[in-house]
């Protein structure tokens, strides 16, 4: 007990990196993902398959591959940055597409009847979708947006693998270090990993719970 | 995608040139991006005084006209879809029987399921992979197989509840008529309606599986990325990573391409296909709730890859 409390910096300072690599590579992938959504419904069709085939590839690449190309194939290729950026990147092209298509489904699901009446009312594309449209996707879009973080937070996990020391690498290496007490370190991160999926899919079911009812 | 049409008027003359302007300049972005990359990787580049050949040198690919290559490449192949296939087998077996006491009536077998379908959801495979290398110390390929069964097994078990509980309670309040038993029902009437319903987000979850078998890689499987781009690539040197990348890339995008093709096919089918039922059932003597989770179900069977992923 005494030699598992004496890891707990190590954890913590593991734990810190997962939620560093969570909140960067979310934040930026919900900025990259609202670009795309937004270029897969506009009126250009160019944008709009290209929207579209940036989706395809992104989501049936495994993470595992994109974490290979940034870490191994990136460097070969002369780019000089440090590992948590390379994870990062890896990270945020991943989830993007999901993100993506959390939003779009949100917009899909507005009645069309608003974007009609917006129209009708004489409002433009831009003014339909920031007025009309998108505040009304926004409440439906939250749940799934937080399943995708879910994912996200179990995602960086693979991280682990790329060298950048964050919780999986930690418990690697703490298992690797500390042999008689593999079982408890192992709890220990599950534990840990469940500090943070669990309350946010608490919200996601609450919040789903409040705004289907409403609508 | 019903809503694009709705957002902006069918374009006349004046609109129509800004969406052609609009095309031409992104498309030549478009373009210039990926020609500027293609000349990146063209280039010759110099490292520690040796100029190497560009990317797309010849003497970059030449291995893959070596068949013995290819044969390699093809074990690797087949290391992950003999993986993924009986995972995929273990988590749809896994996933009705958990997606079955889960929605148990009684409450002893019901709540002890939740707490851990709760647990196996909240945790990365990666870590469950450790876990049973290291606990169970199985091997690599029991490892990922175990940990994928078990993972996906509690995401396809929940979408199948899903689907259970969007079932009309009418389906079971007839079945139970006929005198059937709470198990009978639930085998031989709900269940296999729940299953055509949720088939399209199961196909879609065996995608991400197969994905996932390539998590392999971190835990000491030879599966397609370890085989081709660790043994492979340290067997005939440095120079050829760039292009086991890329036959790894297209490898994996052809097989996903073509499930997800699979997944949404199925989607199309079962929505046309329930489109009748819905259309029949009573909407006043429905079950309030039970139609909105019906609804909420088809709205992410429209979409595979929302729900449950990654």
């Amino acid at each position: 007990m005494t030699q598992l409390w004496s890891l707990m910096p190590e954890f913590w300072g593991g734990l810190r990196m997962t939620v560093l690599l969570l909140a960067v590579s979310g934040g930026l992938s919900l900025v990259l993902g609202t670009v795309i959504t937004a270029l897969r419904i506009s009126p250009v069709p160019v944008l709009r398959w290209f929207a579209a085939i940036w989706t395809e590839v992104a989501r049936n690449t495994p993470l595992t591959l994109v974490f290979f190309f940034t870490a191994f194939v990136l460097p070969m290729l002369g780019v000089r940055a440090p590992f948590l950026l390379l994870a990062l990147v890896a990270l945020t092209y991943y989830t993007s597409p999901f993100v993506a298509e959390a939003l779009r489904s949100g917009i899909n699901g507005v009645p069309v009847g608003q974007a009609e009446a917006a129209r009708s009312i004489g409002l433009g594309f831009g003014q339909t979708v920031t007025l009309v449209v998108l505040p009304q996707a926004f409440r439906m879009t939250i749940p799934p947006l937080i399943n995708v973080y879910i994912a996200l937070t179990k995602n960086t996990s693979v991280a682990g693998g790329f060298f950048v020391v964050e919780m999986f690498a930690t418990t690697r290496q703490l298992v690797n270090d500390n042999g008689n007490i593999v079982l408890p370190l192992l709890l220990v991160a599950a534990a840990l990993y469940l500090v943070v999926t669990v309350p946010l899919g608490f919200a996601a079911v609450q919040l789903e719970k409040r705004w289907v009812v409403s609508r | 995608m019903s809503a694009t049409s709705v957002l902006f008027d069918a374009p006349g003359p004046r609109a129509r040139r800004a969406s052609l302007i609009g095309s031409v300049v992104s498309l030549t972005a478009i373009t210039a991006g990926a020609a500027w990359i293609i000349w990146i990787l063209a280039a010759p580049r110099v490292s520690g005084g040796i100029t190497l050949p560009g990317m797309f040198d010849a003497s970059r690919w030449d291995i893959l006209t070596d068949p013995q290559v290819w044969g390699f490449i093809g074990t690797g192949v087949a290391a992950t879809l003999q993986a993924a296939a009986v995972a995929a087998a273990g988590a749809v077996a896994l996933g009705v029987v958990l997606s079955l006491l889960r929605s148990s009536r009684l409450p002893w077998v019901r709540i002890p399921t939740a707490i851990l379908l709760e647990f196996f959801r909240g945790m990365p495979v990666l870590l469950m992979m450790l876990f049973i290398l290291l606990v169970a110390s199985t091997g690599a390929f029991w490892a990922v197989v175990l940990a994928l069964i078990v993972y996906n097994g509690t995401l396809i078990g929940e979408a199948l509840r899903a689907g259970l509980a969007a079932l009309p309670r009418g389906q079971r309040e007839a079945a139970l008529s006929l005198g059937m038993r709470e198990f009978q029902s639930k085998l031989l009437v709900e269940f296999p309606q729940a299953l055509r319903q949720m088939l399209p987000i199961i196909v879609a979850q065996l995608v991400v599986l197969l994905k996932d078998t390539s998590l392999g890689y971190i835990v000491g499987y030879n599966e397609i990325i370890r085989s081709n781009m660790n043994n492979l690539a340290s067997f005939f040197g440095n120079r050829y990573l760039f292009t086991l990348f890329v036959v790894t890339l297209v490898i994996y995008l052809t097989i996903n391409l073509l499930l997800s093709w699979l997944a949404r096919w199925l989607s199309w089918r079962t929505a046309s296909g329930s489109g009748t039922v819905a259309a029949g059932a009573d909407p006043g003597t429905a079950d309030p709730t039970s139609a909105i989770r019906l609804v909420q179900a088809a709205s992410t069977a429209q979409h595979p890859g929302t729900g449950t992923h990654l």
